[in-house]
């Protein structure tokens, strides 16, 4: 085994096309092809699909507002341990501060998002992600907050807090987020 | 039984110091954009050596595209082929029968490829190339690529394709893309762009750009879309994009997880993996016509990573349902699953070999996630990449080669490997991440 890594590392060679080096033109993005959809011009054709799924979803705007910041309720994240949805040590005491903020005003409505560190395969931690979201949406119900205040997404490994590949970062990871949303019957904020 | 695979430490034939891009896409000139560079990392102990010789270029034409380097640069890449140095090669013909067999046998190559660009009608370019054994004198190959000046990458990679099967008996897979999710910048700024690419990694395109993430390219059967997931309304949604226009459509936006599509062997469908507002992740087909949904599986684990059996009959996917995550099988009309692989505790994002003989997917080697292959009617696994957390395996539609990604320090990076784990190379970005790749389909 050692020795076929080390023959390995004899066998690494950096061979670059001339171009890519002479080029340099990876600071350069690739060229858009003629019609690539962005944010501002999503180029979807989506009536059918929006008509299939609007009842199902029904999730109402998504824009963030800054929402209650006294004392507990200013603390946002929620963390976890590796491989666990459990909420564990002050995570409790501020899905608790956020369940009795919520349930007294109800017309206030968060949005969970579940996220894992880095390790393993891409879906399987979005299922991961949407576990802990589900683990706090859980807690919040079961303190008096109402299933249509709540809504949930999974961004699994894809929205790192912190950067680094170590545990410290790793653990700053494994996190649920909440965020305070236009509350019901809002015109969400002008941009 | 799970083995690494070894090298005969004897006999073993390292690729030495090779310019593999010998003026590849110099040629391309500059407004060509180059996102990776390509780094072999082993090679096969005898590869076969060949001499690819400078094509002629189109008369009257400016110099264009180094013809020849492209094939060489292909040939080398798999691995397989070791080309002889232009300045060692003994002439440089053109035509075949301007061939010395036992001149190009003498400079060690048991092999020559000559050929010429032409113009033909409409502005089109033709490229003809020949293939000769110099042990036998036989001339294996004679054919003609033609198509729009700007398809002239195109046409060396038919070029590769072609010879790789003359030689090996498999068809190449050079003239195929791939898509890839690019992510810059740091957390929590990051910046996320799908891009498609020759498989080469060349001739880079736009897809997507969104502050938002982008995951889980899928091709579809005949290369026209992509599936992906984008989060760009905050939310998980489902698009299916034609690649050539942009013309897309959002096909699933419900509640919860709306992730890892995969299209049927016929087109017409999307394994998806759906959450709902209660979450537990179960897989469903999705009937692109009709918007038809059916639930397959219906478990209170994480059940995801849907991947279809190319008889489009059954379908592989990942599920914790025993603990940990495992691979099972499932009839894709529902059904009791049926677990696949037993070996560690931790097997995610199943991918099978077009041929149906071969699962690739992530195991967690002690405290590695690398890429292993098991076969499917011995359930031999071999693991096949040697990083710390590689993720993502897609096989190559000849099943040759799994793309995959890897990440080392902050830099994450596609790399590639013979299903046999004997040839690895690198596609590197020269910024930022690059993930989730998907090798296209053969192209037609």
């Amino acid at each position: 085994m050692a020795r076929q890594h080390g023959m390995y590392k004899l066998a690494t060679l950096l061979l670059v096309a001339a171009t890519l080096a002479v080029g340099a033109c990876g600071s350069k993005p690739p060229k858009p092809s003629t019609a690539a959809p962005t944010e501002s011009n999503p180029g979807a054709s989506t009536e059918g699909a929006n008509a299939a799924n609007a009842a199902d979803r029904s999730l109402g705007s998504q824009e963030e507002i800054g929402g209650p910041q006294a004392g507990q309720l200013a603390t946002r994240i929620v963390y976890f341990d590796f491989d666990s949805a459990v909420i564990k040590g002050e995570g409790v005491d501020v899905v608790a501060a956020h369940a009795k903020y919520l349930s007294a005003n109800p017309q206030q409505r968060v949005r969970l998002e579940g996220n894992t560190d880095e390790r393993g395969s891409r879906e399987y931690n979005i299922g991961l992600g949407d576990r802990r979201a589900q683990s706090v949406r859980r807690a919040l119900l079961l303190q008096g907050v109402s299933e249509g205040q709540i809504t949930t997404v999974s961004y699994g490994e894809e929205r790192p807090a912190d950067p680094g590949h170590d545990e410290g970062a790793w653990a700053k990871n494994r996190r649920v987020e909440i965020v305070y949303l236009t509350p019901a019957g809002q015109a969400p904020p002008k941009p | 039984m799970r083995t690494q695979p070894t090298l005969n430490s004897k006999r073993r034939w390292l690729v030495p110091s090779l310019v593999l891009a010998l003026g590849v896409g110099a040629a391309a000139g500059p407004a060509a954009h180059a996102a990776l560079q390509i780094e072999i990392t082993s090679g096969v102990r005898d590869p076969i050596p060949i001499a690819i010789v400078p094509f002629a270029p189109a008369a009257g034409a400016e110099p264009g595209l180094d013809v020849a380097g492209v094939v060489q640069h292909d040939l080398e890449g798999s691995g397989r082929f070791k080309a002889l140095p232009r300045e060692r090669m003994p002439a440089t013909p053109t035509r075949p029968e301007a061939i010395n067999a036992a001149d190009w046998k003498g400079a060690g190559s048991d092999y020559v490829v000559v050929g010429r660009v032409a113009s033909i009608e409409n502005g089109a370019l033709a490229v003809d190339f020949d293939l000769v054994n110099t042990l036998t004198g036989v001339r294996l190959a004679t054919q003609r690529f033609a198509g729009p000046p700007g398809a002239l990458r195109n046409a060396a990679h038919r070029v590769s394709d072609a010879v790789y099967q003359k030689i090996l008996g498999v068809r190449g897979a050079f003239a195929t893309r791939i898509a890839y999710v690019s992510v810059d910048g740091t957390a929590p700024a990051q910046h996320y762009q799908l891009i498609v690419a020759d498989a080469d990694g060349e001739n880079p395109h736009l897809i997507l750009d969104s502050r938002f993430p982008i995951m889980s390219p899928a091709w579809s059967p005949d290369g026209q879309w992509l599936a992906y997931v984008s989060f760009e309304s905050k939310l998980s949604g489902v698009y299916v994009q034609l690649v050539r226009t942009g013309e897309r459509r959002l096909v699933s936006a419900r509640a919860g997880i709306n992730g890892a599509p995969a299209w049927s062997p016929d087109g017409r469908k999307l394994a998806l993996t759906l959450g709902g507002s209660n979450g537990n992740p179960d897989i469903y087909i999705l009937d692109l016509a009709t918007q038809n949904l059916t639930r397959i599986t219906d478990d209170p684990a994480i059940d995801t990573e849907p991947e279809w059996a190319p008889d489009g009959r059954t379908l592989y996917f990942t599920s914790d349902r025993a603990g940990s995550p495992q691979i099972y099988q499932v009839s894709a009309s529902g059904g009791h699953p049926k677990r696949i692989t037993f070996e560690g505790n931790y097997n995610a994002r199943p991918r099978v070999s077009a041929d149906g003989s071969e699962l690739a997917m992530v195991t967690l080697d002690g405290a590695n996630y690398r890429i292993a292959v098991q076969d499917l009617s011995s359930g031999a696994v071999r693991v096949l990449s040697h990083g710390r957390l590689d993720e993502s395996p897609s096989f190559a539609p000849n099943g040759a080669t799994l793309i995959y990604s890897q990440r080392e320090g902050a830099r994450g990076s596609l790399a590639a490997i013979s299903v046999d784990g004997l040839t690895g190379l690198r596609l590197k970005a020269q910024q930022g991440v690059i993930c989730d790749p998907a090798w296209g389909p053969f192209g037609t």
